[in-house]
């Protein structure tokens, strides 16, 4: 399974991740609807949140949107999201987002185009081969 | 909706509507149906529905109001079924927002009763098109009521093959108006069954769709005979389809206030559910062990306090026993997720005899009801005992509470098994309880006298068999006509009156002060108590009116809650209900005005129940077993503390007494105790001694109507 990852040492923390994931999902630049969040914790490093598929969301759905794909990422079915956000509040990672212009939250799914446009190569598609048995879920 | 290849049901009454949404919380029309006359209509909701009476239970109060007699019978067709779930129902984002309360005269007590009910039925009435259903007359033969949202369309129809019993009546409804799965999802049935049929303590179930389990599952309006009035007016089943559900459903004021709100909780219950009440794996069973541990768990019909096998029936049993990983939440988005199921059981007994089936729960009250109080302590009996309560539309709750009576009946030489056509109906005898219960579905046998109900088995059993009238007076526990809920109050006096000066009889929806009085001696005096009995009572009544579910207020706690100024009242999640209230209807709210809210229906109840003949001090009137030792046993098993009260707030010397001397002594003080108790509550709740609302009390809250004060003025 390929998933998104990060390397903090090369992070420059100019952002364009966050511009280009709003742009091509929501065709407008707000980092508040990105689905990679890059945050500075008062650290030497900075640190970026974005799903790592680990599934976690998929159980607490009461209506079965959440779902995980062929290429083992996990999907949202906007058809049967009912806005109630327990994904958002039960991702141990903090990496389902939800924005006030979309009724159903959004997440990272390893799509590739922040990857693209890093000016530093931070950012990575790596293959998580083993898919049974994902990140497991760890306290935010 | 498609028609398949079954006989098409013969359509007694149709009315057609526009579909309307939701907005801020309301469609701001009710339905009425009357099953006499084959009449559909629209009502408009008034503002004076809205602003004094808000929705729910408010709603469902003042509609039965307008549509009975002084003198209407639970079973005269002028007394009405009606449902509604309140602005706030049918929010997907906050926790327990699906909640749905029901209204009618009821055929235990005489007087309302108002039940709390999960499903989806009332959140989908409401996208339907519906704030409230209002069921008026009865039908000549059995039918079901259809509510088609999408297809803008209210019908009456005939259904002489439809069966009665939810399980079956469920399934044939799902085969006969649903194709594929997605038409399941926001379909909802309401339903009771033959045992509602035949006793007076029928309940309701609200179906839902469990997607994950791919069947329909059941939440109950348990309390006070209503399924059997569903029964009575000869209605097989209600059924509600709705569009889809989405966030913006209500059409919310200010849904990012609600958004904000929804996430934290859900993080909070993600966060500390584990380590607190873990409702996401045992439900309400975690109260078993804490409620035994305090001498709380009724036992034996109430008698004592704990068992050594309670912990065979506790939460760490049905952790094991409920089915793992699934969203066990009643309305979407609740998260605390406590409506538990046991997959695959296979019942020993009865038409479901060797067919697995998915049973709800148990629940506390059930575990407390068909369990302890009845000396059974099998889970296996206990899931049974539930499943068949369900399917035959019976209150847990009643039967436990009523079949702990009859068992004692048993043990104490009133009944015998020539009495009970050979059921050796002992505490603990679970074979014979499950016997009862099946002719109680039935109204066979003893079933029959047993489905009455314990006031009218107590007048039985002194006509018929020759009782001693005080004694079963003292271990019948029931008030107003209704069976105590699961909790031995007879160590605290606030919850004597929790339970006592209810409006709808003894149960724990209105007040749950055990912990507060008994446990933690917070509030000692009379007037503390009353405060209590104030307070307590409004706020609980609140979630009653707008849709919520009492749980996700105090069965979680924020992490700082004990830090607080009143973590009893646990300020952080009032301020969240404010903001979802405010967040829904655009209206603002602070903390207090939910009490004003809530005093405003409250007190409108109590003059209704005054104006069908009760309603007045003596109908507060609680039996001896739920306020002290009615027997000497009862009194040795806890002689030492009873011995010390004798002591310190009586000044006696229980040496030199013998045991019935000092239960006299104590009861005499106990009972005064209580009716002191009344005083400070009443006056606390601007109500005269003899509990009749004041006309000033009805003026501040704004329900001084004409015909209203009429109903007191009687009394002033």
């Amino acid at each position: 399974m390929k998933v998104l990852s990060y390397d903090p040492e090369l992070c420059v923390g100019c952002c364009v991740c966050e511009e280009t994931c709003s742009e091509t999902w929501f065709k407008v630049v707000d980092s508040e609807k990105s689905s990679i969040r890059i945050q500075d914790d008062g650290q030497t490093l900075l640190h970026a949140t974005f799903c790592n598929q680990c599934g976690a969301c998929i159980e607490v759905c009461p209506t079965e949107a959440l779902y995980r794909d062929k290429r083992g990422i996990v999907r949202l079915r906007k058809k049967l999201c009912v806005g109630c956000l327990s994904c958002v509040g039960f991702c141990p990672y903090g990496a389902m987002f939800h924005h006030a212009d979309q009724e159903e939250p959004f997440k990272c799914i390893a799509c590739g185009k922040c990857v693209a446009e890093c000016p530093n190569e931070a950012l990575a598609i790596v293959d998580i081969t083993d898919i049974e048995s994902p990140p497991p879920p760890q306290p935010a | 909706m498609t028609e398949k290849t079954h006989a098409p049901r013969r359509v007694l009454a149709e009315f057609t509507y526009e579909l309307a949404p939701a907005q801020r919380g309301y469609t701001d029309q009710t339905l009425y149906v009357n099953l006499s006359d084959n009449t559909i209509s629209a009502r408009p909701v008034t503002d004076v529905m809205k602003d004094k009476f808000i929705g729910g239970r408010g709603f469902g109060l003042w509609l039965l109001w307008h549509a009975v007699e002084d003198d209407t019978k639970w079973d005269d067709p002028e007394n009405e079924i009606i449902i509604s779930t309140g602005p706030c129902g049918g929010t997907t984002q906050y926790p327990g927002s699906g909640k749905s309360l029901v209204v009618s005269i009821s055929p235990l007590t005489d007087v309302v009763i108002d039940s709390n009910v999960g499903g989806h039925f009332g959140p989908l009435l409401k996208f339907a098109g519906w704030d409230a259903i209002e069921i008026q007359g009865k039908a000549e033969e059995d039918v079901i009521v259809v509510i088609d949202g999408p297809g803008g369309r209210v019908t009456i129809e005939e259904a002489p093959d439809a069966p009665v019993d939810t399980y079956p009546v469920n399934h044939w409804l799902i085969e006969q108006m649903t194709e594929k799965e997605e038409d399941r999802y926001f379909m909802s049935v309401v339903s009771a069954g033959t045992g509602a049929d035949n006793t007076r303590m029928g309940c309701l179930n609200f179906s839902y769709y469990d997607r994950k389990r791919k069947a329909p599952r059941f939440k109950q309006a348990g309390r006070g005979g209503i399924g059997t009035v569903l029964r009575d007016k000869q209605v097989k089943a209600l059924v509600v389809k709705s569009p889809p559900v989405r966030s913006d459903s209500n059409h919310p004021a200010d849904p990012e206030r609600i958004t904000r709100v929804g996430i934290k909780m859900h993080k909070e219950i993600h966060d500390y559910d584990d380590v607190q009440c873990r409702m996401r794996h045992g439900g309400t069973s975690y109260l078993v062990q804490i409620m035994n541990d305090h001498d709380l768990l009724p036992v034996n019909n109430y008698k004592y306090g704990s068992h050594p096998d309670a912990p065979k029936i506790n939460s760490t049993v049905w952790e094991e026993r409920f089915a793992k990983g699934l969203t066990d939440g009643c309305w979407y988005g609740c998260t605390l997720s406590c409506t538990h199921a046991v997959d695959g059981f296979v019942p020993r007994t009865g038409p479901f005899k060797g067919q697995p089936v998915i049973v709800d729960g148990p629940e506390y009250e059930t575990l407390g009801g068909v369990g302890s109080n009845c000396g059974i302590f099998d889970p296996d009996d206990i899931v049974e005992m539930n499943f068949y309560c369900d399917n035959y539309g019976m209150d847990t709750i009643s039967f436990g509470t009523g079949t702990a009576f009859v068992m004692e009946c048993y043990e104490a030489g009133i009944l015998d098994e020539e009495k009970t056509g050979g059921l050796a109906l002992h505490f603990g005898n679970a074979d014979a309880a499950l016997e009862l219960l099946h002719q109680m579905a039935h109204g066979e046998g003893f079933g029959k006298i047993a489905g009455q109900g314990i006031r009218r088995m107590k007048q039985h059993f002194v006509e018929a068999f020759g009782a001693d009238p005080q004694f079963v007076q003292d271990i019948g526990m029931e008030a107003k006509g209704l069976e105590y809920s699961e909790y031995v109050t007879k160590e605290s006096l606030a919850q004597q009156g929790g339970y006592g000066l209810t409006n709808k009889g003894p149960q724990h929806d209105e007040a749950w002060l055990i912990f507060m009085d008994q446990v933690n001696n917070q509030i000692p005096t009379f007037e503390d108590k009353a405060e209590a009995l104030h307070y307590y009572p409004m706020f609980r009544t609140w979630f009653g009116l707008c849709g919520f579910c009492k749980v996700i207020w105090n069965d979680i706690l924020p992490p700082d809650n004990a830090e607080t100024d009143e973590p009893a009242k646990v300020p952080e999640h009032v301020q969240n209900f404010v903001d979802i209230f405010s967040g829904v209807t655009g209206r603002e709210v602070t903390k207090e005005d939910l009490i004003t809210m809530s005093e405003t229906v409250y007190n409108f109840q109590r003059v209704f129940n005054i104006r069908l003949g009760h309603g007045r001090r003596d109908h507060d009137d609680i039996p001896y077993r739920s306020v002290g030792p009615v027997t000497a046993e009862e009194y040795e098993s806890r002689a030492e503390r009873y011995d010390k009260q004798l002591q310190e707030l009586l000044g006696l010397d229980p040496a030199g007494m013998s045991t019935e001397e000092k239960m006299a002594a104590l009861r005499e003080h106990r009972e005064d105790q209580y009716e002191r108790l009344k005083d400070a509550v009443y006056a606390r709740r601007g109500w005269t001694n003899d509990a009749v609302p004041k006309v000033e009390t009805l003026k501040k809250l704004g329900i001084d109507f004409p015909d209203v004060v009429a109903v007191v003025e009687k009394y002033l």
